[in-house]
């Protein structure tokens, strides 16, 4: 499974763990995530600007 | 603050490796400050029973509104930054979040203890009410110390902020604020960004109001998600909001319903407090619509900034408002000044009153944020019901 970093701080959403506080539960792929999903550490960053982790 | 000088040279030199062993900071035992406003009850307590002099119970608003602005006028500016090598360093030092924590449980002792006072029988109501003012005061820079913990990735420091958020029934502001204002600050959209021609007594009830149903929306968007109902302890403004009613419940029981009013007094002193220094923020400035539809990201432009020491120490470096914007997780200590970001004439403290007098409001922001538009009223924040009125006296043919 694959993970996302937001690029402004150093949270990353890892598929494997998702967010259940934000109603993604483990496993929850990325592309289920809606685009103006905010990073739920900072908030000024979107889904659609988050880069993937090798 | 004559121990500035000697880090002044840092400032020039963000680039050059310093070892953290070798650097300190010159504000480090100055955030100790931050705890004299909760302990004003106290004080006033202390001076009204030396002197029998009633004014003593107003010191909250005369520290805030009197003392921190001519301080600011005295005291003056503080544009150094510590180097950027030190950033990790000065963020993992755990002194400065003790500094925060240690206002939680002094806000509650006073609050406790002004309860008991209003119950005592020994304070007129001019006195009674001075008490409730300096306890509003109280409340909304907790806003500030709310803020701060809010922010944190911790779940214990979430929890703290929701803690002293109580006091004022502001809870929902967490939610709001990090999801909300930092998403959309700086533009029509946001509630809590003010607007060119917008006077802060229009501001208050648009933001109270838009604020509250920001974080209604953005925390039943979250539980429609985790398919739970709006409606029940799951649902994070609504527990904030019951720890609100548990506290002053709680008061009432205790030193009975005498306090009550005092109590919703403060918290509407207090949120107000919170909400004058949302107004002068960001007024009138916007950020500009890309061409695929989204804002553009905020950036230091859209943040309005101050120097000034006192007040800087007061809120937390909150007045380093632009790199808070950038970095919002990054912590008080840690936040830079920023050579691009627009800067107030004086320290939020001092904004603060003048906010209160629109006229005179206008006469020393409106000219300023033009000035950072280079002239061009366009690219501001502009009320709409004042489009017109505004165009006419600040318009110019592009």
């Amino acid at each position: 499974m694959s993970a996302w970093h937001c690029p402004n701080c150093e949270y990353t959403y890892e598929e494997e763990v998702g967010h259940p506080r934000e109603g993604f539960p483990p496993g929850t792929p990325w592309s289920e995530v809606p685009d103006d999903w905010a990073c739920p550490d900072c908030g000024v960053r979107d889904k659609v600007d988050f880069e993937a982790v090798d | 603050m004559e121990a500035h000088a000697e880090h002044l040279h840092h400032h020039d030199h963000d680039d050059v490796e310093v070892n953290p062993a070798e650097w300190s900071d010159g504000k480090r035992f100055a955030w100790l400050l931050g705890i004299v406003v909760p302990l004003a009850p106290f004080f006033a307590y202390l001076y009204w029973s030396l002197t029998g002099f009633g004014g003593f119970w107003f010191m909250g608003p005369f520290l805030v509104f009197v003392l921190f602005p001519l301080l600011d006028a005295v005291v003056g500016m503080d544009p150094t930054n510590p180097p950027d090598s030190v950033l990790k360093y000065l963020e993992q030092d755990r002194y400065y979040r003790w500094c925060t924590y240690l206002f939680i449980p002094i806000q509650y002792a006073g609050l406790i203890f002004a309860c008991w006072l209003w119950s005592s029988g020994d304070l007129s109501v001019v006195e009674s009410v001075g008490l409730a003012l300096t306890m509003g005061v109280v409340g909304g820079i907790a806003i500030n110390t709310a803020h701060e913990l809010g922010h944190k990735r911790a779940s214990s420091e979430k929890w703290l902020s929701r803690v002293a958020l109580a006091q004022t029934g502001y809870g929902h502001f967490f939610i709001e604020h990090n999801r909300g204002h930092h998403v959309k600050v700086a533009t029509p959209e946001d509630p809590a960004s003010s607007r060119l021609g917008e006077s802060f007594w229009a501001f208050l009830p648009r933001t109270v109001a838009g604020s509250l149903r920001s974080a209604w929306e953005i925390e039943t968007a979250r539980l429609d998600r985790l398919g739970k109902s709006a409606w029940g302890i799951h649902n994070d403004v609504l527990s904030a909001w019951a720890m609100t009613v548990v506290l002053f419940g709680g008061l009432a029981i205790v030193f009975g319903a005498v306090v009550l009013p005092y109590l919703l007094v403060q918290a509407v002193i207090g949120f107000s407090l919170l909400e004058v220094v949302n107004y002068l923020e960001h007024y009138g400035l916007r950020r500009q619509k890309r061409e695929d539809g989204r804002y553009e990201r905020c950036l230091p432009e859209h943040s309005w900034n101050s120097n000034n020491v006192a007040s800087n120490v007061l809120l937390y470096h909150l007045q380093r408002h632009s790199d808070h914007h950038a970095n919002p997780t990054r912590r008080y200590q840690a936040l830079r000044h920023v050579d691009e970001a627009p800067q107030l004439p004086t320290g939020y403290a001092g904004m603060i009153v003048l906010a209160w007098f629109p006229p005179l409001w206008r006469r020393v922001m409106d000219p300023r944020l033009l000035d950072h538009y280079e002239g061009d009223v366009t690219r501001a924040n502009i009320q709409p019901r004042k489009l017109d009125r505004i165009l006419a006296r600040y318009g110019r043919a592009a």
